[in-house]
């Protein structure tokens, strides 16, 4: 009788090794276009300095993508993201508006947000809806809901305690950033000290065989539309807080598409199954790396959406499988079929 | 909230001077209320109306170009003595405004024109969007007076009309002087949010202190790029001089406070000239030019910006 | 068919086949001959290496050493397209064809019968039921594949693969999901392709059915060639001590008939319309009852029902006398039912979680997600199941899809046992995996009954039902048609019981 080797457990850096080696690149790019990228000051009570920018600016997109993470690792998708945020932020606003404390108004958007959620959860789990058909009624319906709220008009508010959540700072630090931190490490925490994130993989791997195994695949499924749905709402706080005001047409336009691109950028397969939050987050900061690599370029806007796709693409066909394949096969040399599976050690190797 | 009461009063205002006027009845057709200023120039329309005691029969087409075209075929019907429109396209409105040239019923347009025969509507009245930016190169002209100027530009959502009409007419406001240069021209799609991000990345790659100007293609833009050239220790207003379009309410606001140096009016009266020509059309048929162009004016902080924004803030922006 | 051992002239003629994967000697020296008119078994555990060799064989593979002869020629095929015009064609166990396109559509696709740039349709069609005719097969060619059964399916894949090669046929695990009948229409065919000359290796993990329909075998263990034999020359037992390398302990029946435990479970008129009809069923802690019955008689949905996989509309059922709800298989598990679900790969592993949390997933499951495991703990119970049941990994990390069948099954046999069960449910628990891990599983079930659980096992193989059955329950037509206990059970019995009408 064998007893199985115990080999180290797949590290996280080597997982998100691929993301990280992207990250430098984008940022290298940065460099090239503007030597003093990486130059961070103290200026005005804040850090200052485009590195404190990619972090700041990237904070909707790296929220929206904790909760996409999960909600994709379960094979689905949350289109409403966007429009969720324009709904967080309106109703953050409006309650400022009425004279209600700031705290009140956030609780009331995260209450709006996960509400959201759970709708979004129960058209999927309850109602069997597919993800991406579910969630587009919300994308579609959550900016007119949003509009109905502001009336239709920049609802500007001039909240502290608000505003602090978007545009202060914390010992210098954007409050932004701060909050994505929290967030990832409360979410990450969340999924991997506790059972919940092996969990949702098996129900996005194989959910016939988790519901079998005992796996209240039901309640996990409406989980992670709400934990997606919480985080577009403080997304949506954020954003409308960063410009004192909530504009119901434009906050969180397309976003939903920077969120997802984030999470696949970030090696998780859309097929649902292993994620990684952190791999998504970098994936998020690679996208607003990208941004800022067309902002600091000074190339004219007409540009923006051609060099955006054209970088995009470079990542992705960098991360296809084919292309692995193939660096692979030049790091390793000779040719590498599948090995036939049972017993040999190098599965591992192969893999 | 604000706005509904604000209707609701004029309405009733209204309701009793019309009755005691009834000279003239007179039809409405707006697009919808997708912006502020929309929203603005419905109630400056009703107000203007309201002024001259006439009579007016207000219809939204929520966007849709057949409800704009019922609403008028509505009007003839019941014999209304003038209709002003802002259409939604521009293409498709010949047949309903032969119908109402057949009715004997003049038409003025609002704020867009049409493809469509001119002698088929009385006069059209619009914002010049090139002059609009010309205003506002020449301004920025004579605030330096000779002085060298690095200038930054927020450009409106790439490829539409505005953002190539402003950017071309600031061009030509500023062509010739050669102490004021463009050195960064982005988008931020006419939104604060984007204002304000790309107004960051302006401040990184240009440093603050190198930049004298911005020049934004709307208002909305500027306000972003105020907070962010706050958040990076700067003046503005002082250390940044702030040009932009619109007069919205917030523009003023800012002026007000010393933040922002000049903005162009985008005028939401376009019914003050209308129903004026109208009202001597049909006093004793002159007939008004094909274009009235609209006041593109300048406000500074010599403009009592406060008044001006209380006045504004309620028009429904 | 006759053959001489002087027969110099093989069809194919493998000399010397090597293959190494970093760190393992895949294939070590191997030789195969094939001989024309002949079925040559490839036998061997899981892992031996039959996969590889034939890998090598039809190109998908480049071997690193030896030499590979077609009709005396040296032949080097590049790719598996390569090997079929050299005339070696494969068929899977997954049919390799397109199921939306028709019969005669996937029998000629690629060389269809042309007429003026077209597609000369009913042509096609026509020789197309000629050819499935050759076979024993009268068919509509012109119906879409998918209107066919699996069987039919591998038909039309062999009579593809023989029409486009004609010297080597591979059949790696024809069988492994076809009836009794689609097995016997199958080896019909075998035997016309046999006749035809062609060298036919065939490849299953069903001794019987090796025995049944081939003339000699080759046996692999650990990547090397054990013995080749032919198989009217020794017995069942002989090619199971080559392939294991140890003597298979009989399976001696050792009917425990002292203890027949307390009632665990009364099932009373369980059913759902359309699925099942209403049974009753007692079982009894310490016993082994045994559901049995042709594919499709409804031993899978008996066991559903059970677990709650499928909700029944009617019935109850008692734990030790107390009626419980059973409404889905979140509450079968908290009353420590278990279920090795038939399917494994739909049912059963979740593919890309580690080996270690498939095993623990059921445990953690029921705990649900805020209390889990500790990370000890759960090294501490995969270790210990890993051990127990001789589970073969090279690390508890490998995403379990990798793992052989008989592996997985034993995983999951772990995952069930970590939430240590008073009732455990078996749905062909012995399927497709190989010969060692078959007995061991057997082992297993003796056991579990030794230990005093109560066991439901559906299983299609009847020896083994009579092995560890103290009951057997017969199904047919979705419905229980008879109980076997004690002595009556007997295979004779039991297709007895399958076969016969229901005279009372």
């Amino acid at each position: 009788m064998s007893s199985p080797p115990v080999g180290p457990r797949p590290s996280i850096l080597k997982r998100i090794m691929p993301q990280l080696l992207i990250l430098g690149v984008a940022l290298a790019l940065n460099v090239a276009v503007f030597p003093e990228f990486f130059q961070i000051d103290f200026r005005n009570g804040r850090l200052f300095g485009n590195l404190i920018d990619v972090l700041n600016r990237g904070a909707p997109v790296a929220l929206l993508c904790i909760g996409m993470t999960l909600v994709i690792a379960t094979k689905g998708i949350d289109l409403s993201v966007g429009a969720v945020m324009a709904i967080a932020g309106a109703v953050a606003a409006a309650m400022v508006v009425e004279g209600h404390g700031w705290g009140t108004a956030v609780l009331a958007a995260l209450a709006a947000g996960g509400l959201c959620g759970l709708w979004n959860g129960f058209l999927v789990a309850v109602l069997r809806i597919q993800p991406i058909v579910a969630t587009l009624v919300l994308m579609v319906a959550g900016r007119g809901v949003a509009q109905l709220v502001t009336e239709g008009k920049i609802l500007t508010f001039d909240n502290p305690g608000l505003i602090h959540l978007g545009a202060g700072t914390v010992a210098g630090v954007p409050t932004p950033i701060l909050i994505w931190l929290a967030l990832a490490a409360l979410v990450t925490f969340g999924v991997r000290k506790t059972a919940l994130g092996m969990l949702i993989e098996a129900i996005g791997i194989n959910e016939r065989s988790s519901r079998l195994a005992g796996i209240n695949s039901r309640v996990l499924l409406i989980c992670v539309y709400l934990v997606s749905g919480l985080c577009a709402a403080l997304a949506g706080v954020i954003v409308a807080a960063d410009i004192k005001g909530a504009d119901a047409n434009n906050a969180g336009l397309w976003l939903e598409l920077d969120a997802i691109l984030a999470v696949v950028i970030g090696g998780n397969s859309l097929l649902g199954g292993r994620f990684s939050i952190i791999a998504s987050l970098i994936g998020a900061l690679i996208i607003q790396s990208v941004n800022s690599v067309i902002l600091l370029s000074g190339l004219p806007p007409e540009f923006n959406l051609v060099i955006k796709a054209l970088l995009i693409l470079g990542i992705l066909v960098i991360q296809s499988p084919r292309i692995g394949n193939f660096i692979y096969l030049l790091r390793a040399s000779g040719p590498q079929p599948q090995p036939e599976p049972p017993h040999s050690t190098q599965e591992e190797a192969a893999r | 909230m604000k706005l509904k009461t604000t209707l609701l009063a004029s309405v009733i205002a209204c309701a009793p001077m019309a009755v005691l006027a009834a000279d003239l009845t007179i039809g409405f057709s707006q697009i919808g209320s997708e912006s502020g200023w929309r929203a603005a120039e419905t109630t400056v329309t009703k107000q203007e109306a309201e002024k001259r005691g006439i009579t007016l029969k207000f219809a939204d087409a929520q966007q849709k170009q057949e409800n704009q075209i019922k609403a008028l075929r509505s009007f003839i019907a019941q014999g209304v003595d003038a209709i002003l429109i802002a259409p939604v396209v521009a293409t498709g409105w010949d047949e309903v405004l032969e119908e109402a040239a057949d009715a004997e019923i003049p038409v003025v347009l609002l704020d867009r024109t049409v493809d469509a025969d001119k002698s088929l509507y009385l006069t059209a009245v619009t914002s010049d969007l090139v002059h609009e930016g010309k205003v506002a190169g020449e301004w920025l002209v004579s605030e330096m007076n000779g002085a060298n100027c690095r200038i930054v530009e927020l450009q409106g959502t790439t490829g539409s009309s505005p953002a190539i009409d402003r950017k071309a007419g600031f061009e030509q406001g500023i062509a010739g002087h050669d102490n004021l240069q463009i050195v960064r021209s982005q988008t931020g799609d006419f939104t604060r949010a984007q204002g304000k991000v790309v107004m960051e990345s302006f401040l990184k790659a240009e440093g603050g202190e190198n930049i004298c100007a911005l020049y934004a293609h709307n208002d909305d833009m500027a306000v972003g790029a105020i907070q962010a050239i706050k958040e990076a220790g700067l003046k503005p207003g002082e250390d940044i001089k702030i040009v932009a379009i619109d007069a919205v309410p917030d523009a003023h606001k800012a002026i007000a406070d010393g933040e922002m140096n000049a903005t162009i009016e985008l005028t939401p009266n376009m019914a003050g000239p209308a129903l004026e020509a109208l009202e001597a059309y049909l006093a004793d048929g002159t007939e008004p030019a094909k274009w009235i162009q609209t006041e593109s004016k300048l406000f500074t902080a010599k403009d009592d910006n406060l008044a001006i924004f209380n006045a504004k803030k309620d028009l429904g922006y | 068919m006759k053959d001489t051992p002087t027969h110099p002239m093989p069809v194919l003629h493998a000399r010397g086949i090597s293959k190494f994967f970093p760190g393992t000697i895949a294939l070590d020296d191997v030789d195969l001959r094939l001989m024309p008119g002949e079925v040559h078994a490839l036998l061997g555990e899981n892992g031996a290496g039959k996969s590889t060799l034939i890998k090598c064989l039809t190109g998908a593979y480049r071997r690193d050493a030896g030499t590979l002869m077609l009709d005396g020629q040296d032949v080097a095929p590049g790719s598996t397209a390569d090997s079929q015009l050299l005339g070696i064609g494969t068929v899977y166990q997954e049919v390799n064809l397109l199921p939306n396109l028709t019969v005669a559509e996937n029998l000629y696709l690629g060389r269809q019968p042309m007429r003026r740039g077209f597609i000369a349709r009913r042509r096609m069609n026509a020789q197309a039921r000629d050819v499935l005719a050759g076979y024993g097969l009268d068919i509509d060619p012109a119906e879409p594949l998918t209107a066919y059964s699996v069987a039919i399916q591998q038909v039309v894949a062999i009579a593809r693969a023989v029409e486009m090669s004609g010297k080597v046929l591979i059949l790696d695990e024809p069988t492994a999901s076809l009836d009794r009948d689609e097995v016997q229409l199958l080896f019909g065919v075998i035997r016309q392709v046999k006749a035809r000359g062609l060298a036919v290796v065939f490849i299953t993990h069903f001794l019987d059915q090796v025995f049944e329909i081939s003339d000699r075998a080759t046996v692999l263990r650990n990547g090397r060639v054990v013995g080749e034999c032919l198989l009217r020359d020794v017995t069942q037992r002989d090619v199971v001590t080559m392939m294991l390398g140890r003597q298979l302990e009989a399976q001696v029946k050792t009917r425990d008939t002292g203890r027949p435990g307390k009632t665990l479970l009364d099932i009373k008129g369980l059913g759902k319309r359309g699925m099942i009809a209403p049974f009753s069923l007692t079982i009894r802690e310490g016993e082994v009852v045994g559901l049995a019955g042709l594919l499709g008689s409804g031993r899978t949905e008996t066991a559903n029902l059970i677990f709650g996989a499928v909700p029944a509309d009617h019935g109850q059922v008692l734990l030790r006398g107390r009626e419980i709800g059973l409404r889905n298989p979140r509450d079968a598990v908290a009353h420590r039912f278990a279920l090795c679900p038939e399917d494994r790969k739909i049912d059963g592993i979740v593919g890309d979680l580690s080996v270690r949390d498939n095993i623990i997933l059921a445990l953690q499951a029921r705990q649900g997600w805020m209390r889990p495991i500790p990370r000890a703990k759960i090294e501490e119970i995969a270790q210990s199941y890993v051990r127990a049941l001789d589970i073969r990994l090279a690390s508890l990390d490998m995403p379990i899809r990798l793992l052989s069948g008989g592996n997985q099954q034993k995983a999951l046999l772990a995952r069930w046992l970590a939430t240590n069960p008073d009732f455990l449910i078996l749905d062909e628990p012995t399927r497709g995996i190989d010969v060692g891990a078959h007995a061991e599983i057997i082992a297993l079930i003796e056991q579990l009954r030794a230990d005093g659980m109560a066991l439901l096992v559906a299983s299609s193989e009847l020896e083994e039902l009579v092995a560890y059955s103290t009951r057997v329950i017969v199904l047919r037509d979705r419905e229980q048609v008879s109980e076997l206990t004690g002595d009556q059970i007997t295979p004779d019995n039991i297709i007895n019981a399958i076969a016969t009408e229901d005279a009372a």
